[in-house]
């Protein structure tokens, strides 16, 4: 059995990448799941899918929690509608 | 570069900040635009993909939280308390929008275009990442090239935490559409990455 199946059973793939999103929220119901985990240890095309799709996520989440300094202008504007500099 | 000169040491912690709050001193409100700002700032940027609509959002957000701060419950952070406050304000600015055209003429299922393209690993292990200027301007330049009405769901979804069902309400649209718009914007992001990512790390 070859590990890897870009072609020969990409429709099979294709299913389970639906189903990778509904895996990584938690939300894959227990058999498919077990399906899954199994095929990920088979299929190196669908393990690196799920690998840098799980990056992905994370990648943004890191982004989100450091936010850049806020432009200049900005907060002075701020601070002044709310009244807390005299200009 | 100075802004106004305020001692942020006068709250050394967020229970100290909240006091002075409640208190309606003038220079706790101020601790907390300098503190929290960026955070709302940015967040309203990436939902809006406007810099005057955020900086409208970020105003109404602190003018609403200065105003009415004894309906802050310590249950939550400030912090997440704020976000509420700015996403509320932010969806609204989106209905008025009148985008239902390009959110609503998107086709509802997995493309062949969304389907993986490039299956090469990538070295990046974001648990240790270093979020340089390079590294960040990939991500965003992603982001900015998703259509709206997947950048939405994906901001909403998977970076607010809303349910799949608030985000349904919150845009208008089914919970199936929103779980397969996650999903392409997830997979359309990593496809985006690609490239970039798998070179990445091979020089570090
Ligand atoms: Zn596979």
């Amino acid at each position: 059995m070859s590990n890897t199946h870009t072609h020969d059973n990409f429709t099979r793939c294709q299913q389970l990448l639906g189903q990778l999103n509904e895996y990584a929220d938690g939300e894959l119901a227990i058999d498919l799941c077990h399906e899954l985990e199994l095929h990920l240890t088979d299929c190196t095309d669908c393990k690196i899918v799920f690998d840098t799709l799980t990056k992905t996520i994370k990648l943004y989440h890191l982004l989100d929690e450091n936010p850049e300094a806020i432009p200049a202008g900005v907060e002075e504007r701020l601070l002044r509608r709310l009244n807390l500099v005299s200009s | 570069m100075p802004g106004p000169t305020i001692d942020l040491q006068v709250y050394p912690n967020e229970a100290a900040l909240l006091e002075g709050l409640r208190a309606g001193e003038p220079d706790a409100c101020t601790c907390m635009v300098k503190r929290f700002a960026p955070l709302i700032y940015t967040k309203a940027l990436r939902m809006l993909g406007d810099a005057d609509e955020a900086e409208n959002i970020l105003q109404q957000t602190f003018i609403k939280a200065c105003d009415k701060f004894t309906s802050f419950e310590e249950r939550s952070g400030l912090g997440t308390w704020l976000y509420r406050i700015a996403t509320n304000e932010a969806l609204m600015q989106l209905r008025r929008r009148e985008y239902t055209d390009t959110i609503e003429t998107l086709d509802e299922a997995i493309q062949p275009a969304d389907l993986p393209q490039n299956l090469q690993a990538w070295p990046i292990d974001p648990a240790g990442a270093v979020l340089n200027d390079e590294l960040r301007s990939q991500l965003e330049q992603a982001l900015a090239a998703l259509p709206e009405s997947l950048r939405i769901v994906f901001r909403l979804r998977e970076l607010d935490g809303l349910s799949t069902e608030e985000a349904a309400a919150a845009l208008g649209l089914g919970e199936s559409a929103v779980k397969v718009r996650l999903h392409r914007a997830r997979l359309r992001l990593r496809e985006l990455l690609a490239d970039y990512m798998a070179g990445e790390g091979t020089n570090v």
